[in-house]
């Protein structure tokens, strides 16, 4: 405990007091009361104790309380003459007036007029509070005096003088035109807090301005000169940390070097040979030294080096993910992430410490991780990569499951060695992170399995079986369901050349299909897929027909208005065609295969993905037929005809069609409105059906 | 007077600030065609999440900035002591440290050098070290405008303006000497 002859010490009471309060309640009261007599002293005469008074506002401002009343405050002690009322009086200005509250423009007089004030803490009140929180106004306003400073004042006030107009040019662009000379001199100042103020003027300069970075590029040489004296110099105690020479000025040196030497040979050339001795000497061990390799490394990849000095680069980055320090590892991420498409071979070099990384206990180092381990896949690594990356999703934190997930189809999809390795793969993904995976994976899989012809039984046993283990992943289920629907009879079969066939009945089969229709698990889409499902084996079955005419009565009555749509629509086809399998046949490469699972649409006019004439109603002698043809990925014609062979004419015959909401309809005007006797002649009608968002 | 570009870019949205609020106001955290590089705040807290220092170096309302304040701090306060010291959030870098009972905070943006944000960090706490003499928390407290004295010393504009240690420390000191006496002073303790 210190004993300290403060003469802010008259707030600490109120601090204690606020401190002591036991409860919310209590700390409001307190404050409360304080806040009264702040105000109470506010109002009174000047007696000597105002800043005292604005401290402790500003303290009950920082706990979150409301302090506005004391902004005019502020602005009356900055115009004060005693010292230590200016200061706690910029100090409030500084956190009680943003840009935005009009009192600030009225301190604009009071800091012009400190700026040029003969002591220099006052100045370098003003200059801290303009680089704070001046306006573009105020800026604009005090420009030129700031300019004024930067040529013509102490070192204290230059490096200030510098930084303020770094803030002055963030704010008003055109106005770095003003500092440009100035800023140019400064370089060569000997003070290094006025040449590190110069260098981020400088390079505040250059980004807004590509023009004056041109004129700026003269002055590499000279930045290379000053560095190579701060990293070959002898140890210098003012300005070192840990054995480097003023790192926070070597590293904004390094960081305009990168700037100037961005696409420019020459400028380039100039700082090669100084890029590889820093690179080369600058101790490793501590953070600080790294913090200077880093950027280093940063202005190397950058700029058109030469490509050894490339190579050292990227060697470090390498040494840097070895490091044990795991903020090191994780900066040397960010970095190898930037540059692995251009430097792809050297970045693969250090592939397998990359994927040492998706094991780090921090989930940002596996972010960073993940996004490069991704980055490197190629055909010729594909195969660990994948056993990685798929042991990754097993654990990965929930916030990347998704990302790892769509990772791994896409490199499966660019790279895998065969196809039966690619469905492996996808089902590996469905198993372990099934609900975090996108909507169009369900029919894409759908879509390579059916282009995947040799390999129909391999992949339904495998999908039986998945189905048989776990039904609460959705779209695995989907998939398995889709799959045994249309492969069904390759199970029945009891043999497959790729795997261990399995020996089930047809009772087997349609027992797995029902109990997903019937989980309190299943999605209603999934369970769609269960019911088409089972329908399509009632054409690929033989003995268990009538149980699934009774499955699919039972969901007739079902809940979900979906799954009876579609259960009654399948009834009716049960009872009114024999010819089932040309509805249901098995599908080829058709490019309506993505509206597959949605082919039975709960509507008789259903888009069919089979271009054949099907007698859709028979009955007194009228007939009428349908067929269809696809026009476009989500367009088909069906065409009506219908024709009367009955004895009489048939006069004011129309036919009415229904879709779901999502499906377009146009029906065009039929030929005729009356269908003459004996199938004397047809009526047609065209119907045109748009099925965009390819749903159900 | 014309309204300059960078003002009408201080009412851009931030799409990242945007999507995680309520939506009810507008999320002021960048000037106009920023460069890149520059701090954007610094805040101390302790582990109980109390704010012991605030430096804003970007223009926010006081409804923004606490909101920013309430999140960072319980994104920070959820880490386990193992972790990087940086972390991704929103479109800025957190760089921080703990130091005893408590955490420095900067928020960095896109071009800044993480690396040498800790040393800044860790050359301020060096400051207030030499100033107070083994500082602990509670001197940041009691004397909290000593320790923006401090930090406005060290850092303008979110930049370091002294890079010598002791230049900081002479500096205050000399403006220390400045403060006008009071007719009556106290000999107490701190606290």
């Amino acid at each position: 405990m210190t004993v300290t002859l403060c003469l802010f010490v008259l707030h600490q009471p109120m601090i204690r007091a606020i401190r002591s309060a036991r409860t919310q309640c209590e700390e409001r009261g307190v404050i409360q009361r304080e806040c009264a007599a702040i105000r109470a002293q506010f109002r009174q005469a000047d007696n000597g104790g105002r800043s005292h008074n604005l401290a402790k506002l500003l303290y009950v401002h920082m706990l979150g309380y409301p302090a506005h009343f004391g902004q005019m405050e502020c602005v009356r002690m900055i115009a004060s003459p005693r010292y230590s009322e200016k200061r706690v009086g910029y100090l409030g200005a500084m956190m009680l007036l943003d840009e935005k509250q009009d009192a600030s423009l009225l301190i604009t007089n009071s800091i012009k007029n400190d700026l040029s004030n003969s002591n220099q803490y006052i100045q370098s009140l003003a200059l801290c509070t303009l680089a704070c929180m001046g306006s573009a106004e105020m800026c604009r306003d005090l420009a030129p005096e700031i300019d004024r400073l930067l040529r013509a004042s102490n070192s204290y006030i230059k490096k200030k003088a510098a930084l303020c107009a770094v803030h002055i040019v963030r704010k008003v662009h055109d106005l770095g035109e003003l500092f440009t000379k100035a800023a140019r001199s400064l370089l060569t100042e000997k003070n290094h807090g006025v040449v590190h103020g110069a260098v981020v003027l400088i390079t505040e300069l250059c980004e807004r301005n590509s023009e004056t970075l041109e004129r700026f590029r003269k002055t590499v040489p000279d930045l290379v000169q000053i560095m190579k004296g701060l990293v070959i110099s002898g140890y210098s105690p003012d300005h070192d940390v840990a054995g480097i020479s003023d790192p926070f000025l070597q590293v904004r040196i390094l960081r305009l070097l990168r700037i100037l030497g961005r696409n420019n040979e020459g400028a380039s050339d100039a700082m090669n040979d100084l890029l590889a001795q820093v690179a080369t000497n600058t101790d490793s061990t501590k953070t600080v030294g790294n913090a200077v390799l880093y950027e280093t490394v940063l202005t190397v990849l950058d700029i058109k080096s030469e490509s050894g000095l490339r190579v050292l680069a990227v060697n470090i980055l390498g040494r840097f993910l070895l490091n044990n320090d795991r903020n090191i590892r994780y900066i040397a991420m960010t970095s190898l992430q930037k540059i692995v498409g251009t430097d792809h071979n050297a970045v693969q070099r250090h592939r397998g410490t990359i994927v040492d990384c998706l094991k780090d206990q921090d989930a940002s180092v596996k972010r960073r991780a993940l996004d490069l381990s991704l980055a490197l896949v190629s055909a010729s690594n594909i195969r660990s990569m994948m056993k990685e990356l798929l042991s990754f999703l097993s654990s990965c934190p929930p916030e990347l499951r998704s990302q790892t997930a769509s990772g791994i189809f896409n490199a499966a999809e660019r790279y895998a060695p065969s196809q039966r390795w690619h469905i492996d793969t996808i089902l590996h993904v469905l198993t372990t992170a099934g609900g975090d995976v996108r909507d169009e994976t369900v029919p894409n899989l759908i879509q390579l399995i059916t282009n995947t012809s040799e390999l129909h039984c391999y992949t339904v046993h495998k999908l039986y079986r998945a189905l048989l283990s776990d039904i609460s992943q959705q779209p695995l289920v989907q998939v398995a369901c889709w799959c045994i629907g249309e492969y069904g009879d390759l199970l029945l079969r009891g043999e497959c050349q790729e795997t261990e066939p399995v020996q089930v009945t047809e009772d087997d089969v349609l027992d797995v299909l029902e109990t997903v229709l019937q989980s309190h698990m299943s999605f209603p889409s999934t369970r769609g897929f269960a019911l088409t499902a089972t329908m399509k084996l009632s054409t690929r079955i033989t003995e268990n027909v009538d149980r699934i005419r009774s499955i699919v009565s039972i969901y007739g009555s079902c809940i979900d208005v979906e799954l009876q749509q579609r259960a009654v629509e399948y009834n009716a086809l049960f009872k009114k065609y024999d010819h089932m399998s040309l509805l249901f046949k098995r599908l080829m490469h058709s490019p309506w295969l993505n509206t597959d699972l949605k082919l039975m649409q709960p509507s008789t006019l259903s888009v069919f993905s089979v271009v054949a004439t099907v007698t859709v109603y028979e009955k007194d002698g009228v007939t009428v037929t349908l067929s269809c043809e696809k026009q476009s990925d989500s367009g088909l014609t069906v065409t009506l005809t219908a024709s009367n062979s009955t004895e009489s004419d048939i006069r004011g015959f129309t036919l009415q069609a229904a879709v779901p909401k999502s499906v377009q309809l146009h029906m065009k005007a039929p030929s005729g409105d009356s269908l003459p006797a004996r199938g004397a002649a047809k009526v047609t009608q065209m119907v045109v059906l748009n099925n965009p968002n390819k749903v159900a | 007077m014309s309204i300059s570009e960078t003002d009408r870019g201080l009412h851009r949205w931030s799409p990242h600030l945007a999507c995680s609020s309520a939506g009810d106001f507008e999320m002021v955290a960048a000037v106009a065609a920023r460069s890149g590089e520059q701090m954007q705040f610094m805040l101390l807290f302790s582990r109980q999440g109390k704010l012991r220092l605030q430096k804003w170096y970007v223009p926010l309302s006081d409804k923004e900035k606490k909101k920013i304040t309430r999140e960072l701090v319980q994104t920070v306060l959820a880490r386990k002591p193992k972790m990087c010291s940086f972390l991704e959030w929103r479109d800025l870098k957190i760089v921080y440290k703990r130091y005893a009972s408590l955490y420095f905070c900067c928020a960095i943006e896109d071009q800044d050098n993480e690396l040498i944000t800790l040393e800044i960090i860790h050359r301020y706490v060096e400051l207030l070290d030499k100033y107070f003499g083994s500082v602990c928390e509670l001197d940041i407290i009691f004397n909290f405008e000593k320790a923006y004295f401090i930090l406005d010393e060290f850092l303008l504009g979110g930049e370091a303006q002294e890079t010598s240690k002791k230049n900081v420390l002479k500096a205050i000191e000399q403006a220390d000497l400045l403060q006008e006496p009071r007719h009556e002073y106290f000999n107490v303790p701190v606290y």
